[in-house]
């Protein structure tokens, strides 16, 4: 039975740079996803465009097109991603021009356009779509001036068309992770737009792909059990007509595909596992059958899926105030009662200074003692060292500001055995707050527009 | 015998938000009914009690052998807005896997 090879070689923006390009060279491979936006990204990336309407889009994702587009256009390989981000036009420019900078001719590359609703936000308001916070119930329309992206998270469909009119990298904004997945398989199989099993399938290899390493051995449990995981693979799903598939990944690779390995992946980041929500499917986790195939091969099968919902759902952001973080490290005998000393002193300090912030709007954590997972490990009596972080927020960005002045006297006016601080002050960073919502479906489908071009 | 969850099981989380969520699995299908009977959202939400503020909900996956936890407002606000170093949870499962469950000895991997 014929397979399709679908890939992923960036679980996130930030991701390591060379996974992709191994990903291409170790073997045969059909379709390569690539993930850059984390749900405040689109926020930074609007404020990007406001200062240049030619940015907007994941610029890592040229530098890896630069490295991989002649081998690609050889190979017949297609490229699916978010990198688009909120300017997925000036994207394709960018790499129309380093096409022809490399000399490379006839790529086709799709842009995906529609997820975009800031700009629809107060006629949406106004034609009564509450867009109410999933998380506090809040409406969205006495707020909605103060958002500062709202993006519709967008299914397979517009990326199938794409593929369809010959696109060989698709570029999109926001879409779900699984889509990217989805979407090759639904179009080389010809998979009905209702075929819910088969969609549900798709979406669940697309869900043990979308964080990179995480399914062939990286953030495993039994960490001394992983081979190589310095050249740890990224994944492969090797998927068949009938919607069942086997997750895998290059000969020679480190890192390890086991039912173990995949089973974590799949509860990663999970709600009610029988009803995982997208634009495409609800998929049904409790179907799913893994079984060893051999070395590096895990067969997944079983797979139910049901009628996809009304709505999509909008991940929408808005600025939130300000907030500031800053550690030194404390070191010698009694470090920790130091650190507290420490930390005791720069609120006294701040409160004589006049700058006070409310219990919930800081944060004192004593790393190396177990600040991660408060009263859940045993507590050590002394450490030889531990490393003080102080954190703060507020509306007011000059509060959070004289806070970071408060950091580098410990060094001199602090306990002894003050070291570690370097970097300068820190400064405000602006809280970026995340707001989802639901959204009828048709309010944004209709608005959906998918263009392939060459160059 | 009394073992912590590290011997008969592993783990993954995440961040939904301001929750966590912990997915448990257990070592083989007879673990599974250990960790069914002993790994309850009550003692979960007493093991976390230092981090988790609201309530603890759990979902079973018979067919991967694995329980899933959301422990709920557990982020320090979630995602960008959170002050704690693990604003996403990455570190619960580690957390989850030193809690000790009661095992018939014939089950337990040497």
């Amino acid at each position: 039975m014929r397979t399709v090879r679908v890939g992923n070689g960036q679980g996130f923006w930030g991701d390591n740079v060379d996974a992709p390009v191994e990903l291409l060279r170790g073997g045969p491979i059909d379709y390569i996803g690539m993930d850059y936006l984390a749900e405040v990204t689109l926020s930074i990336m609007m404020r990007q465009k406001l200062k240049d309407p030619r940015l907007g889009y994941a610029t890592d994702f040229i530098d890896f097109v630069r490295r991989v587009l002649p081998e690609i256009r050889e190979r017949g390989v297609r490229i699916l991603s978010n990198a688009g981000g909120l300017n997925p036009r000036a994207c394709r420019e960018r790499i129309f021009e380093v096409a022809r900078e490399l000399g490379v001719h006839g790529i086709r590359v799709g842009v995906v356009e529609g997820d975009d609703l800031l700009p629809r936000l107060p006629e949406l308001v106004a034609a009564g779509h509450a867009l109410a916070n999933m998380d506090t119930g809040e409406p969205i329309g006495p707020v909605v001036e103060r958002m500062t992206s709202a993006n519709a998270y967008l299914g397979a469909r517009p990326v199938i068309q794409a593929l369809a009119e010959g696109a060989d990298i698709v570029l999109c904004g926001r879409i779900t992770d699984t889509a990217l997945a989805l979407a090759p398989l639904a179009h080389e199989f010809g998979w009905a737009d209702d075929d819910w099993d088969r969609l549900a399938a798709g979406t669940i290899a697309g869900h043990i792909l979308e964080c990179g390493a995480q399914c062939t051995g990286g953030n495993f449990s039994r960490w001394w059990e992983v081979p190589d995981l310095a050249g740890v693979g990224y994944p492969i799903v090797e998927a068949r007509e009938d919607g069942t598939f086997v997750v895998t990944k290059h000969p020679g690779t480190g890192g390890m595909v086991t039912v173990d390995t995949v089973a974590e992946q799949l509860l990663y980041e999970m709600a009610s596992p029988s009803a995982y929500i997208t634009p495409d499917v609800v998929a049904d986790f409790t179907t799913i059958r893994l079984a060893q195939d051999g070395k590096d091969r895990v067969q997944v099968s079983g797979i139910e899926g049901r009628p996809r919902t009304g709505t999509l759902k909008i991940s929408a952001s808005h600025l939130a105030g300000y907030k500031s973080s800053g550690q030194i490290t404390v070191s010698g005998p009694r470090a920790v009662d130091k650190a507290r000393l420490a930390a005791d002193v720069v609120w006294k300090r701040l409160e004589r200074a006049g700058v006070t912030f409310e219990d919930d709007q800081k944060e004192v954590e004593l790393v190396g003692l177990g600040a991660c997972l408060p009263g859940v490990l045993p507590a050590p009596g002394d450490l030889p060292e531990v490393v003080l972080r102080l954190a703060v927020r507020d509306a007011d960005r000059d509060k959070v500001e004289r806070f970071g002045k408060e950091i580098a006297p410990l060094i001199t006016a602090g306990p002894p055995g003050v070291t570690g601080f370097a970097g300068g002050r820190p400064k405000p960073q602006e809280i970026v707050a995340y707001w989802p919502a639901l959204l009828a479906r048709e309010e944004v489908e209709a608005h959906l527009v998918v263009t392939v071009e060459e160059a | 015998m009394r073992v912590p969850l590290e011997r008969i099981a592993h783990a993954r989380s995440g961040d939904k938000g301001d929750a966590s969520n912990v997915g448990l699995i257990a070592n083989s299908a007879e673990l599974y009914r250990v960790l069914r009977e002993q790994v309850t959202p009550e003692r979960v939400k007493r093991h976390f009690g230092g981090l988790c503020r609201g309530p603890v909900e759990r979902f079973e996956v018979p067919n991967l052998n694995a329980l899933n936890f959301i422990l709920h407002d557990s982020l320090g606000g979630g995602g960008t807005e959170s002050l704690k170093t693990d604003a996403q949870g990455k570190t619960h499962a580690q957390g989850l896997l030193v809690m000790e469950v009661e095992v018939p000895d014939e089950l337990v991997p040497r």
